[in-house]
């Protein structure tokens, strides 16, 4: 049995008891612990049960690798599911469970999934492209929701999280991932020559290796150098160190992510976020990630029980956890053979330590024995035997591929196994370093030749100390400073051969946690898998939450011996970012609740928002939709709001429009480029409106330009418009007519903007005190006059979007909320009432304005729409002149803009219905065009439409049918767009 | 003729969702009263904009990425051709007449800007750490010295931010933008978060 020891424990707090709950059994652990020890201590093997087979599994590894031991951890909405035990720290009051089971843990109705496979071929290698193929209808209503209900570890949380995140960004000359040895030794070289430095460890303390293999450094014992050596990092100004932090990617340009886990272990802690996500930009990184045991892959290795053998020297010193009493060691490598002499040490009985290699004579075998332990050599397993936990294993006699020899039993309650090591080479790889395989070693390691590089081609990265291969601390730090055993190599063993059933490599797991065995492996061997990526899909392999971390190597190895190529031949996977699943939290940073996306605000926001304003997104912007009044809906409001501008007047922020100041010499030949009709005619103190296309002719923009100085314009946009034109503009200026005298400021946040549209709009402006005459003949449509108007500093441009007499008035942003109020005092006994956007939208349609977005939509010419009057055919050029002369756009048969009324009038077509070139029932119909912009008006009691129709221009009064769903259809004629006041007469008062 | 309507500055003027200030944030956050601020484009390496500067607020005209000041007047350097100036609000028109005047023919654009942004003055030990948290650029002592000026994007927006002293900054952003601005450092400045201790 697994358990705590009465001393010991370097990480361990043992005056810091802490209580937490598995499966709501309460259970101690001490600070310091991390879940899986203090699961561990409680001899808590069976922690988990398998994806696919539901087998018993338990705790194998001590750190980022482990593929068992994934639990849900934490209540509530913090409950997070898939939480590696081995990397959770422990805090008092934690509630842990485990996954993949009903009804319990210990009785689990999946597991005979295990026993269905083992007597049909199902659930192995590409069952899913198999088996689910036919009948074809079964896909859905059988097979998909029965793997939807089996797919997947753990719960979904369900509540909203309660925690905050954040982003950090730092700039350094070396980043270092991996606080061990090599990591350490790295940052003192670095910080030593004057560079500023990040060193970076994913676990909550220093040291890696050195605190648990026992290698004497400068005469230190391992965890002494770490802290000497921490202390005086600590100690200098350009070093800067961090704990928790995991280096999760590496992208070009020296670009990376840490990933901090700030107060994981102190959830709820005020203020602090649960995550942060360092964005680091550095000039070098040095990898000195470590590396991650392999497992042997034997007949029932995934058994609770097994462990690597690292990992249960780990639990013995870092936490002071026996992780079994009856010990075997089964390695093909020396370092395994510390395990045993730690646990022996720690008390254990170590049954045997079995050892694939004919010789096992360097310096740990010798002291093994010489501590009177086993050694059996050419010995392996053969089965493991138990159930939820190891009880003995079958050994025999390595003979090449065969197990010969008598059928032996060894009784053991733990099983440490050790493959070898693979270096961490995932940040080299993630952009772009080559690997090469190093048949002494079986292992690959970076190739130094072909690094990532950076934009001056040379090498960004290196790999140091374990993740470069090299394993042995006397050849990672300068050997008169190691006092350590010397080691023999290893020799590469990929599968333990078996009798019988367990022969076929069927119960050999390779993927713990996806369930992939090396009777997989084979199968898509044989079935032609001879890409190492496509065996990967195929079975899984490498495809779980750890990505492979302990299972790649051994797959691919597999793979290579089936195809019978070497490994090398046979190559690794890509390694992508990140290095273990990093939360969404930390990508999202402080991007959520109110701080998901900047929303713009006029001046004047908070008065809409405490009169009723329900809000429409336009662009950045939010504006008032219309403004509801106590027992109005939505329709009835703006109903009221069209009504009341047309009968007496109506005030509107308009502050949201594109302002664009192009001011210069050349800054009418410039708008004469940009534009389609002529602006440098424009003179001072007068408006035009006019209309930008792309270079394909597309209409893209409109607004008025108004002239406000010999050579100064200023040029309105739409709403969501002005930054995207602007750019349009600058990009122009500084690209191809960099030879103009022009320049551009995008003001749109100088002015707050308010329309005063009605009947009764100049008597609004005079009575809230204005110094400029704006009688017809001093202020005529389409004039722009300057002044002051109710002790605001004013522009004043007579431009009529409504059709109303209208008068829109800039003032400086700063005065915006005045004068709104004041136009709303002084309008009071003349009705005035504010409008919202769809009150906007009604009038302009009923005047048959266009709006960008609606008519257009990226593939529509201003010929399309008839707005003949804005396009110049006097100029020699604007942008997408050329284009607009294109067969394509010239021909007959486009879709042009026209006004639609519905056969019944108080029926309003649907937004965006096709219209159809004859109505058919149960085929595809042919579409002739579709409604752009539709509405009930209020003004003149009956529904109005847009729509872009083919050859609309020439189809005035036609009957044309609309699709309105299955079968349905609405009937509406061909009108002109202008529904009111075709005259004209209203705006010119 | 009715009374002169005083001007508000951007984060004193009404707006919803007003933020609550933090208890005790790890920086001061203070949005400021209104300022006169003027974009000016022009070749910065001309001794005609060089005198109009001069002429409109008494400052030099900085090196790239850099900011000069002198009391409340500052001239920050936005793009190879684009100065921002800052006077007092009621100076901007004279301010702009001046350079206009000084400039002559030499092209050129000079606007009274001064309520497009918001003005947050940003003080304590700790504002490049805050700032860090969102802009990409290096707000370190190392790379941020006293007088530095960036145009650079954090919380999502367009910002410009400078240092003024070791221990007080500014930040602009447009007025607009300025209260998600305001309560994105309000956040960024939570006590309990400090990256360092």
């Amino acid at each position: 049995m697994a358990e705590r020891l009465s001393k010991g424990g370097l990480l361990i707090d043992r005056d810091q008891p802490t209580t937490f709950t598995f499966n709501g059994d309460a259970l101690q652990g001490y600070e310091g612990d991390t879940v899986a020890s203090a699961l561990l201590a409680n001899d808590r093997m069976l922690v988990g049960r398998s994806f696919k087979y539901h087998r018993p599994r338990g705790i194998m590894a001590s750190g980022a690798e482990e593929p068992n031991a994934l639990l849900g951890i934490g209540e509530g909405a913090r409950f997070e599911p898939n939480q590696r035990a081995t990397t959770t720290e422990l805090h008092d009051g934690m509630v842990t469970q485990s996954q993949n089971h009903w009804p319990s843990l210990e009785t689990d109705v999946g597991a005979l999934n295990a026993w269905v496979a083992d007597k049909l071929p199902v659930l192995s290698a590409g069952f899913y492209y198999k088996t689910f193929l036919f009948p074809r209808v079964a896909w859905k209503h059988i097979y998909e929701p029965f793997i939807r209900k089996a797919a997947g570890l753990g719960k979904a949380p369900v509540e909203k999280d309660p925690d905050s995140y954040e982003h950090f960004h730092w700039h350094c000359d070396v980043l270092i991932a991996g606080g061990g040895i090599a990591g350490i030794a790295a940052a003192r070289k670095a910080a030593d020559e004057g560079k500023r430095v990040l060193l970076v460890e994913q676990t909550a303390h220093w040291g890696g290796r050195a605190l648990v293999d026992g290698d004497q450094i400068d005469g230190q014992s391992g965890p002494e150098w770490v802290a000497a050596q921490i202390a005086a990092l600590e100690a200098m100004p350009n070093v800067t160190l961090r704990t928790r932090a995991m280096a999760a990617g590496l992208y070009d340009h020296g670009y990376a992510l840490v990933y901090e886990r700030v107060s994981d272990h102190r959830p709820g802690l005020t203020g602090a976020p649960r995550h942060r996500l360092w964005r680091v930009r550095t000039g070098q990184t040095i990898v000195a990630t470590g590396a991650i045991e392999r497992p042997l892959t034997f007949a029932n290795n995934d058994m609770p029980g097994v462990m690597l053998a690292s990992a249960a020297r780990d639990y013995a010193t870092l936490y002071g956890v026996l992780p079994g009493r009856k010990v075997i060691v089964y390695a093909n490598n020396d370092d395994a053979y510390r395990t045993a002499l730690t646990l022996h040490q720690d008390g254990a009985k170590i049954v045997a330590i079995l050892d694939i290699r004919a010789q096992a004579a360097g310096d740990l075998p010798q002291q093994a024995r010489e501590a009177g332990i086993l050694v059996r050599t050419s010995t392996g397993i053969a089965k493991a035997i138990g159930g939820k936990r190891v009880d003995e294993v079958q050994i025999g006699t390595i003979q090449g591929e065969k197990m010969t020899g008598r059928e032996e039993y060894l009784s053991c309650d733990l099983v440490c196994v050790s493959g070898g090591w693979s270096p961490v080479v995932h940040l080299w790889s993630h952009c772009g370093g080559k690997l090469t395989w190093d048949d002494t070693s079986a292992m690959f390691r970076p190739d130094d030749s072909r690094p990532p590089t950076g934009s001056d081609g040379q090498a960004m990265t290196k790999c140091v100390g374990a993740a470069n291969g090299v394993l042995h601390t006397t050849e990672i730090l300068p050997d008169s400073m190691v006092r350590a055993p010397t080691e023999d190599v290893l020799q590469p063993h990929w599968f333990t051969p078996s009798r019988g059933k367990y022969a076929h490599g069927t119960k050999h797991f390779v993927d713990f946690q996806n369930d992939v065995t090396a009777a997989d492996v084979r199968l898509a061997a044989r079935e032609g898998y001879e890409s190492v990526e496509h065996t990967k899909r195929y079975t899984t392999l490498g495809m779980a939450t750890d990505q492979g971390k302990t299972s790649n190597i051994n797959g691919l190895a597999l793979l290579a011996g089936a195809l019978e190529k070497q490994i090398p031949e046979v190559g690794t996977t890509t390694f992508r970012p990140p290095y273990t699943p990093i939360s969404m939290g930390a990508i999202t940073g402080s991007a959520k609740g109110p701080l998901f996306k900047a929303v713009r605000q006029t001046p004047m926001h908070g008065w809409h928002d405490a009169n009723g304003a329900d809000w429409e997104p336009v662009g950045d912007w939010y504006r008032p939709f219309c403004y509801r009044r106590a027992g109005e809906d939505r329709h009835a409001a703006v109903n009221r709001e069209v009504v009341n501008a047309r009968r007496n007047v109506g005030l509107l922020d308009a502050s949201t429009l594109g302002k664009i100041v192009v001011k210069g010499p050349d800054a009418g030949k410039f708008l004469d480029l940009l534009y389609t009709n002529m602006m440098s005619t424009l003179k001072q103190g007068r408006c035009r409106y006019g209309l930008m296309c792309t270079e394909n002719g597309f209409l893209f923009d409109d607004g008025v330009v108004v002239r406000t100085g010999p050579e100064e314009f200023l040029c309105h946009t739409t709403s969501g418009g002005s930054d995207r034109v602007h750019a349009w503009m600058e990009e122009w200026l500084q690209t191809e007519w960099w030879d103009l005298k022009v320049a551009t400021v995008n003001v749109t946040d100088q002015w707050a903007q308010v329309a005063v549209a009605g009947p009764n709009a100049r008597k609004v402006l005079e009575d809230a005190v204005c110094d400029v005459a704006l009688d017809k003949g001093a202020v005529k449509f389409m004039d722009y006059v300057e002044g002051t108007l109710a002790g605001c500093p004013v522009r004043i441009f007579r431009i009529s979007f409504s059709g109303e007499l209208s008068y829109e008035i800039a003032t400086p942003a700063g005065y915006g909320m005045a004068l709104w109020d004041a136009l709303r005092v002084a309008g009071e006994p003349h009705g005035i009432m504010p409008y919202g956007t769809e009150a906007l939208h009604i009038m302009r349609a009923e005047k048959g304005f266009i709006m960008i977005g609606d008519e257009t939509a990226g593939t529509v010419t201003p010929q399309d729409l008839g707005l003949f009057f804005a396009i110049s055919k006097k100029k020699t050029d604007y942008i997408g002149k050329r284009a607009q002369e294109r067969s394509d756009l010239v021909r007959t048969g486009r879709k042009q803009l026209v006004g639609l009324m519905a056969e019944d009038p108080q029926m309003v077509l649907p937004d965006g219905a096709h219209a159809v070139k004859r109505r058919r029932e149960h085929v595809a119909m042919t579409t002739i065009g579709h409604v752009t912009s539709t509405y009930y008006s209020p003004t003149l009691g009956h529904s109005i439409a847009m729509g872009l129709v083919e050859n609309g221009l020439s189809r005035r009064s036609e009957w044309i049918d609309f699709s309105t769903g299955l079968g349905e259809f609405m009937r509406a004629q061909i009108v002109d767009p202008v529904f009111y006041d075709q005259a004209g007469e209203k705006q010119n008062v | 003729m009715s009374e002169a309507a005083r001007p508000v500055a951007p984060l004193r003027a009404p707006v919803a969702d007003e933020p609550v200030y933090a208890p005790e944030p790890l920086i001061g956050i203070e949005p400021t009263d209104v300022y006169g601020m003027i974009t000016l484009r022009g070749d910065l390496g001309s001794e005609a904009l060089e005198a109009a500067v001069d002429e409109a607020v008494g400052l030099k005209v900085p090196a790239a990425l850099s900011v000069v000041s002198d009391g409340d007047a500052r001239v920050v350097w936005m793009s190879p051709d684009e100065l921002l100036l800052f006077t007092d609000y009621s100076e901007a028109d004279a301010a702009v007449a001046r350079i206009s005047e000084q400039m002559g023919v030499a092209h050129h654009m000079a606007l009274n800007v001064s309520d497009a942004r918001a003005v947050i003055r940003l003080r304590g030990a700790r504002v490049g750490e805050v700032l860090s948290k969102g802009a990409p650029c290096d707000c370190s002592d190392h790379g941020f010295s006293v007088g530095t000026a960036r145009r650079t994007h954090m919380a999502g927006l367009a910002v410009a931010f400078w240092r003024l002293e070791p221990d007080v900054w500014e930040i602009v952003a447009l007025r607009s933008y300025a209260h998600h601005l305001l309560a994105w450092l309000e956040q960024a400045a939570q006590p309990g978060s400090e990256v360092f201790a």
